[in-house]
């Protein structure tokens, strides 16, 4: 059935067009203030075509401040808790979709009590925690608290729903097969898993690029920042912001997103959405 | 042919220890159980002691909670932070499900306008609020600019109390409403045609389809992303804290425990702040919980 021509159509384009100014524009204005000298960004603050493609801010960015080093740590970190979560929830997920163990119930409950719970609100005794350890000033709690957290927690959850709905028969035909569990798990279900494990390892990685909240307690060296902390950097010492360097970096930080985002969207979509109605 | 193996090898997995399940779970539960169950169970306890790192803990019984109730800063923050969940939860929700009906069409071009909605989802939170605070800056700021030309003088947006709440409210709307909207989006298109044109042939205009056939059935999702939602403001640390530059102008309650807690170092003091917040967050779950009897709708 093709929608007939309908004089409402224009309208709604109209409607959409002007409802989409406010998503849109804040992202455009940020990317096109990365080209702008300083004197630009105040003298045109509508503007969203630069007069030149300056690529001064980006140079500036890298070398006066530690921003080359705070990407490196951004990356790698949310590198290992992506892949981390993936291993660990696939594991997890597993465990609790398709195996009795004494216990099971309860530390499923445990579970999704982490999933629902802020685990912000917990930062006072895991800060203890880790001075005991001797880990403040350390990039480990920001990696084992991402990992050990709500969004580890969803991401058990999603990959137990995932392994709930492949059929059993599977399974089956492969212990006659003779496979062990580990076989079973490792050869015959995880092939099955790439789309879950590609959705549990998008929102943990947007989670750990975006963590804030942990890196402000934990870290207060700036070569140590990760990107969020680190995009406040630009400053003169008494506290100004020097704003053309401050959306420059926004941009670097935002870009590759936005870019995999475009190239993917149905994956993110998918990842994003379940990942907000169930956690 | 399998079929008949099947009986006899399936007696196979019998030797299968009954903890071999653990063995998949530990991993996780481990680490869980270290940094996120023992933390629950501590911070009731940290919150009856005075503790300033520096000293060790001395018992104080119940005296945080009790100046809790005469500590104007935490009273404030207590107050801004219904305003905000008030503020920011029925909003995101309403306006949500309008985008979504709004997409709810057979149009070309639909998938691009959803996609540009849900853009700023993929934004860093971080980066998003640094853009509106340059945005918002009171003097050369591009609002109050704009406001400037139509003979409006704009107010200090991020360092007054009503408005700096305002713009972080709308901020934080149009970051994550793409959000919640392809979650509705989805569950809209997911209800039966069959319904939708049995009513419109019996004579039910559009508005009566949405109060009575729509929303009814959307129930279950609705209620859910209330959930998570309300969750989710009551939670919301970074936007607030980098749109507002750590000022206490829309301080809500995570900010006003993280100030106790990490400026000041009175971890008894932010560890009942933080039980209080888990109290909330319980007592508005069981209220909508409460409210879900009432009207959400079943399918038995």
């Amino acid at each position: 059935m093709k929608p007939k021509p309908h004089p409402l159509v224009w309208l709604w384009y109209a409607v959409m067009a002007f409802l989409a100014i406010p998503f849109v524009f804040p992202t455009l204005w940020m990317l096109s203030a990365s080209f702008k000298s300083a004197a630009e960004i105040f003298a045109s603050p509508l503007g969203l075509l630069p007069h030149s493609l300056d690529l001064g801010n980006f140079g500036q960015v890298f070398r006066d401040y530690p921003f080359a080093a705070q990407y490196y740590n951004s990356v790698y970190i949310a590198v290992i808790v992506t892949a981390a979560t993936i291993v660990l929830a696939a594991l997890a997920g597993y465990g609790f979709a398709r195996l009795r163990f004494p216990g099971r119930d309860l530390l499923f409950i445990a579970c999704l009590s982490a999933m629902m719970l802020p685990a912000e609100a917990l930062a006072v005794p895991q800060f203890v925690l880790f001075k005991l350890g001797g880990l403040i000033n350390s990039h480990l709690p920001i990696i084992l608290l991402q990992i050990f957290g709500s969004t580890g927690a969803l991401a058990v959850f999603l990959m137990r729903q995932h392994f709930l709905g492949l059929p059993r028969e599977l399974e089956e035909a492969a212990l006659i097969d003779g496979l062990n569990r580990w076989g079973i798990f490792w050869r015959v279900m995880l092939p099955l898993s790439k789309p879950a494990m590609m959705a549990v390892g998008i929102f943990a990685f947007l989670n750990s690029w975006n963590d804030y909240f942990n890196p402000l307690i934990y870290l207060s060296n700036p070569t140590q920042f990760t990107l969020p902390l680190g995009l406040q950097g630009f400053t003169d010492p008494l506290g100004g912001v020097f704003w053309h360097l401050t959306l420059t970096a926004s941009s670097l930080a935002t870009l590759p997103l936005l870019l995999a985002f475009l190239v993917a969207q149905r994956q993110f979509v998918e990842s994003l959405v379940s990942s907000g109605i169930k956690g | 042919m399998v079929k008949e193996v099947k009986p006899r090898r399936a007696k196979h997995s019998g030797w299968e220890s009954r903890w071999t399940g653990l063995w998949f779970v530990l991993p996780f539960v481990a680490g869980l159980g270290l940094l996120f169950l023992l933390p629950i169970a501590a911070v009731p306890v940290i919150s009856l002691s005075h503790w300033s790192l520096l000293s060790s803990p001395r018992w104080a019984g119940l005296d945080n909670y009790a100046h809790l109730l005469h500590d104007p800063q935490f009273l404030r923050s207590a107050w801004i932070t219904a305003l905000f969940v008030a503020g920011l939860v029925p909003l995101n929700i309403a306006l949500a499900m309008g985008l979504a009906l709004l997409l709810n069409v057979r149009v070309g071009g639909v998938g691009f306008f959803r996609m540009l909605l849900f853009s700023p989802v993929v934004v860093p939170a971080v980066a998003w609020a640094l853009v509106w605070r340059f945005a918002l800056q009171p003097d050369f700021g591009l609002v109050n600019n704009l406001l400037a030309k139509v003979g409006l003088v704009g107010p200090n947006w991020l360092l007054q109390f009503p408005w700096a709440l305002v713009a972080v409210v709308v901020s934080l709307l149009i970051e994550h409403l793409g959000l919640n909207m392809l979650i509705f989006l989805g569950a809209i298109q997911a209800i039966p045609k069959e319904l939708l044109e049995a009513a419109a042939i019996d004579g039910a205009n559009p508005r009566q389809i949405f109060w009575k056939i729509t929303l009814p059935i959307l129930s279950p999702t609705l209620f859910l992303v209330m959930v998570v939602t309300t969750i989710g403001a009551l939670k919301v640390f970074a936007p607030i804290y980098v749109l507002t530059s750590g000022t206490d102008s829309a301080e809500v309650l995570m900010i006003q425990m993280w100030r106790q807690g990490f400026k000041y170092f009175e971890l008894g003091y932010a560890s009942a702040i933080a039980w209080v917040l888990f109290l909330a967050m319980l007592a508005l779950t069981l209220v909508q919980w409460g409210l879900r009897r009432r009207w959400v709708f079943n399918e038995a």
